[in-house]
């Protein structure tokens, strides 16, 4: 794996563009474009002020920033660099912005979730869309970009309204059977819309595009529920993560569950591999450290290399014990991401927060368990292939296929830890793939 | 309980006192004292009681005595000691022999009474060392009762307690419910208190998003505004159309049509898979029958039925079928009779390997049952048998090919004309060997019989002089016959006549056997002329000499014979 040099970034702010060719960073009110395969730099804009979001357009051409404390977005082009516009939300305040999927419409969410203004780029209409729910996921496009569902509460009642997003047209209205709406998310298919109640129950609802009612799935009652969805890319399994630390598996055929998968703390079962972070023992011994210590080398132990090791079943994981009285409480499954083929399915268990769980959805068991030496902070699939990136706050970068999984070392200056990962579309050429991750560190 | 003796015989008196004394030392029960005493009172005879007796009769008053003793006698049922009274006024004379009489009964009556008394005091004893047994053993046991009974109040009262202590946890165990219930109670209420709240909260809260927004809206600010250098063209480069009522249905239809596609795309894949599985289900019953009908053959009275019936069953189905093409269709009555007649397949499998498995179990256990059913190990010996045999067989083939190939490699000129070359030579050796023999044996044949007839005329020669001799000295003898005694001239004629003379009958006794002899000896070996010389005697008579000769003769000419 290589490594580029490492250059500035503020606010975890990088994006690649959906076409995988251009690489877009900011530095304090900068939005700085860079070229993938040689990282220069194209395209230089000055906002306003302190960007504090970034969101390349579906045809990656162009980028907006927000920038909330202002209540501005701007809007660049990658082709015309002359090209400018900015929206003003004055006292409205804004919350959120985010492109619609024909890139030519931006969606901002005003304070206090009072409405979302619909900007068009084309023309001078301007939408506004009442009685938007505040909630963790609570806009979701379909993957043709056609339809646009929108999660509302209307005198303490939830709604979804969906929205035809060429000319946004509300095409359905329909109120849901949630206490409290948390979240909303189309299948990859665009046909099935899954809804998921608050944490305090249980539920989730599978709506058909026209609004009926295909069926409701309900676990248990009265503990702590639903904390984390996802679809598979094929669309045939709905995985939903409980506090309870269960994934449930749904099948698209009768939305009932076929499996749940636990997240015991102790593995037993011979078949499955466990791959546990260990660190590697220091080259160096003490005599032959020059001194005074070389600038490179200055920084914490985290810059020790690290290898995994199987180890041999049964396998006893690190737990956390979660604080009684406080909500949130840190048990469950908070993350769930399955692999583009669908075959994996990749979860964390918050309860055991070193370890990845990886299962295998052909088979519907456990495959591999990866343990880290410290918290898992984020994992992501490659977007093409069956390869988990994960990282930890450490110096490393994790990345796990089913051949084998490896650590890598992030070089970078003592302090720059990375926090966050994203992951670019890998770029066909004639004969080669390749992938570019870019690792985020904080400063 | 006291000691008692052995009540002695009375006559032994000197120890009644002694006894009483003994008795009163030892422990006593009250009963055996008294008992003793009686005892003691019964045996009146002692040398100390003598001087009672002699104090109720004296020399002066025995007249009043025996009246007395009379009297006493009479109310007692004895005959009166006097004689009967001729008249009243003259003295009645004393019987004596009723008073004998007297005394002998009252003797009697006393030793009875004391075998009567013996007795009563044996008893009297036994009853009193079993009343002391039994008032001890009543003593305990009114001792266990009472302990049982303390036992029993202390267990009660145990028990009493205990069944406090039980209602008690009960009714801490329905206080606890009690309370459970209440908080369940308490919690789904404040539930809903919570929720009425947060419903009233929101509406304020709805209410002051309303005022903000009318605010908002009402200021036009102007501020709100997008600012753009200039407007972009729409990605898919088309113009921007008016939203009217017929976008609106365009919408409507854009969507079905979606949600359609998506089904219709589900259903394929499902009838795809249908149609696998379907294919997977035929192939699966066409198996299960060619397994199955194999077994028709067999005679078997419980499958007979079950099976004829459902193949023919299953062949109407077939034909049914492959007549309309089922494949193709996936109407209800298709479904279900491939569905039904898989599964009687199945169950007609399963009850075959159920039947299977009882018949091998059944086998193990009893042996042989069915005639079609052949025991493992009879199996398993009769094919060791069957492969001895085989490998006798086989064996035997090899020699008899090895033989055959012999005999028939036997059939070549050469090799067989060496090997009968073979054979010749050493019949010829062995005849060689033999002819010398025998041709040793003709010479010492030759020589014998040569030495054989000089000896013979030597013999005969001899013979002549001895005849000569003998007549001669019968001649003398004969002379002198009545002055010896016949047998002992005999006898002396036999040992001489052995020696060199003897008695005609004798020695022809003793010679014809000894001719005897060498006829039969000479049948054989040419060693009997040997024997001949040997064993043939001087025979002193003319008859004989002439046997002898012609004996001799005959002999010699056999000699010659056998040359």
């Amino acid at each position: 794996m290589n490594f580029s040099e490492v250059f500035k970034l503020s606010g975890l702010l990088c994006k690649f563009s959906p076409d995988g060719k251009y690489l877009a960073s900011c530095v304090q009110y900068r939005l700085v474009v860079r070229d993938v395969n040689t990282l220069q730099i194209l395209q230089l804009y000055t906002c306003l002020d302190q960007i504090q979001h970034i969101e390349w357009s579906a045809d990656s051409l162009f980028i907006l920033c927000a920038m909330y404390k202002r209540g501005l977005v701007q809007v660049w082009s990658l082709e015309q660099p002359e090209w400018h516009c900015r929206i003003d939300e004055g006292s409205a305040g804004l919350v959120a912005s985010c492109w619609s999927p024909d890139g030519r419409h931006i969606l901002n969410t005003t304070e206090f979730h009072l409405r979302i203004t619909v900007w068009s780029l084309c023309t001078k209409s301007v939408s506004y869309i009442k009685y938007p729910k505040a909630c963790q996921q609570g806009i979701t496009f379909t993957r043709d970009g056609r339809y646009m569902a929108l999660a509302e509460r209307r005198d303490c009642k939830d709604y979804v309204s969906v929205f035809v997003c060429s000319d946004w047209q509300l095409l359905r209205h329909f109120d849901t059977d949630t206490q409290d709406l948390a979240g909303i998310e189309w299948a990859p298919n665009g046909c099935v819309l899954a809804v998921w109640d608050t944490c305090l129950e249980y539920k989730v609802l599978l709506y058909s595009l026209d609004g009926r009612l295909l069926s409701a799935y309900c676990a248990y009652e009265w503990s702590l529920g639903i904390k984390s969805v996802a679809w598979s890319p094929s669309s045939q399994f709905l995985a939903v993560g409980s506090y309870d630390g269960k994934v449930r598996i749904l099948n698209h055929v009768t939305w009932k569950m076929i499996t749940d998968f636990e997240h015991p703390a102790t593995i037993t079962n011979p078949k499955i591999v466990v791959y546990k972070e260990a660190e590697k023992s220091p080259r160096l011994a003490l005599g032959s450290l020059a001194f005074p210590p070389p600038r490179a080398a200055a920084g914490p132990l985290a810059s020790t290399e690290s290898k995994y090791e199987i180890a041999s079943v049964p396998v006893a994981l690190q737990t956390l014990k979660p604080v009684a009285d406080r909500a949130n409480p840190k048990i469950g499954i908070g993350a769930l991401a399955f692999s583009p083929d669908s075959y994996f399915l990749a979860t964390r268990n918050d309860n055991v927060p070193n370890a990845i769980w990886i299962w295998d959805i052909q088979k519907l068991r456990l495959f591999v368990v990866l343990e880290q030496l410290s918290p898992v902070r984020s994992f992501q699939w490659d977007p093409q292939q069956p390869r988990l990136a994960i990282c930890t706050g450490g110096s490393k970068v994790y990345l796990w296929s089913p051949a084998g999984c490896v650590s890598v070392q992030v070089p970078g200056e003592g302090e720059h830890c990375p926090l966050g990962g994203t992951l670019a579309n890998e770029r066909l050429s004639a004969d080669t793939h390749h992938g570019s991750f870019g690792a985020l560190s904080g400063t | 309980m006291g000691d008692w003796m052995t009540v002695t015989d009375p006559g032994l008196s000197s120890e009644s006192k002694n006894i009483s004394q003994n008795t009163s030392e030892t422990k006593m029960s009250p009963s055996s004292l008294y008992s003793q005493q009686v005892l003691c009172s019964s045996i009146p005879l002692s040398k100390n009681v003598h001087s009672f007796f002699s104090a109720f009769c004296t020399e002066q008053n025995i007249e009043q005595s025996i009246s007395y003793l009379d009297q006493e006698l009479t109310t007692f049922g004895f005959p009166s000691l006097y004689e009967e009274s001729k008249g009243k006024e003259t003295k009645r004379e004393l019987n004596i022999v009723a008073v004998l009489n007297c005394m002998n009964e009252l003797l009697i009556l006393q030793r009875k009474n004391l075998l009567a008394q013996e007795n009563v005091e044996t008893q009297n004893l036994k009853l009193g060392s079993d009343m002391d047994h039994l008032q001890s053993c009543y003593a305990k046991l009114k001792e266990q009762l009472e302990t049982s009974r303390r036992e029993m109040i202390g267990l009660q009262e145990r028990d009493r307690q205990l069944q406090c202590k039980n209602r008690n946890l009960h009714q801490l165990l329905k206080n606890e419910k009690d309370e459970v219930q209440k908080l369940q109670n308490i919690i789904a209420s404040r539930a809903t208190q919570y929720n009425h709240d947060m419903k009233r909260k929101e509406r304020e809260y709805n209410k002051l998003k309303e005022r903000l927004h009318q605010l908002v809206m009402n200021k036009k600010d102007k501020k709100i505004a997008m600012e753009v250098l200039n407007y972009v063209g729409r990605a898919d480069g088309k113009r921007g159309s008016w939203r009217t009522g017929k976008t609106e249905a365009r919408n409507e239809d854009e969507m079905y049509k979606i949600l359609l596609n998506d089904y219709e795309y589900r259903q394929k894949q499902i009838l795809m898979e249908n149609a696998e599985l379907k294919k997977v289900l035929q192939q699966m019953k066409k198996e299960m029958i060619s397994l199955l009908s194999p077994q028709k053959q067999k005679p078997r009275e419980r499958a007979d039925d079950g099976t004829g019936t459902v193949l023919s069953d299953v062949e109407e189905d077939a034909g049914e079928l492959n007549r309309e093409s089922m494949w193709d269709l996936s109407c209800e009555t298709v479904r279900e009779q491939l569905t039904n007649s898989i599964r009687k397949q199945w169950r007609i499998l399963k009850s075959h390997v159920e039947k299977l498995d009882n018949q091998v179990s059944k086998v193990h256990l009893e042996g042989f049952n069915d005639e079609d059913v052949i025991s493992r190990q009879d199996h398993e010996q009769e094919t060791e048998k069957l492969e001895l045999e085989i490998q006798q067989c086989k064996e035997m083939i090899k020699t008899q090919q090895q033989l055959l190939q012999q005999l028939a490699t036997a059939c070549d000129d050469d090799t067989t004309s060496l090997l009968r070359d073979c054979y010749l030579l050493e019949e010829k050796e062995r005849l060689k060997e033999e002819w010398s023999l025998f041709k040793e044996q003709k010479k010492n044949f030759e020589k014998e019989r040569r030495s054989f007839t000089e000896a013979a005329i030597r013999l005969g020669l001899e013979r002549k002089a001895f005849e000569e001799e003998r007549a001669s000295w019968l001649k003398q003898q004969f002379l002198n016959m009545t002055t010896f005694d016949h047998q002992n001239s005999e006898n002396v004629k036999l040992f001489s006549a052995f020696s060199g003379s003897s008695d005609r009958d004798n020695l022809t006794v003793h010679s014809r056997p000894q001719q005897k002899k060498p006829h039969s000896v000479s049948n054989g070996s040419p060693a009997c002329t040997s024997k001949l010389t040997k064993s043939l005697p001087a025979s002193p008579s003319t008859s004989d000499f002439c046997q002898t000769r012609s004996c001799v003769s005959e002999h010699s000419q056999r000699a010659e014979y056998l040359s």
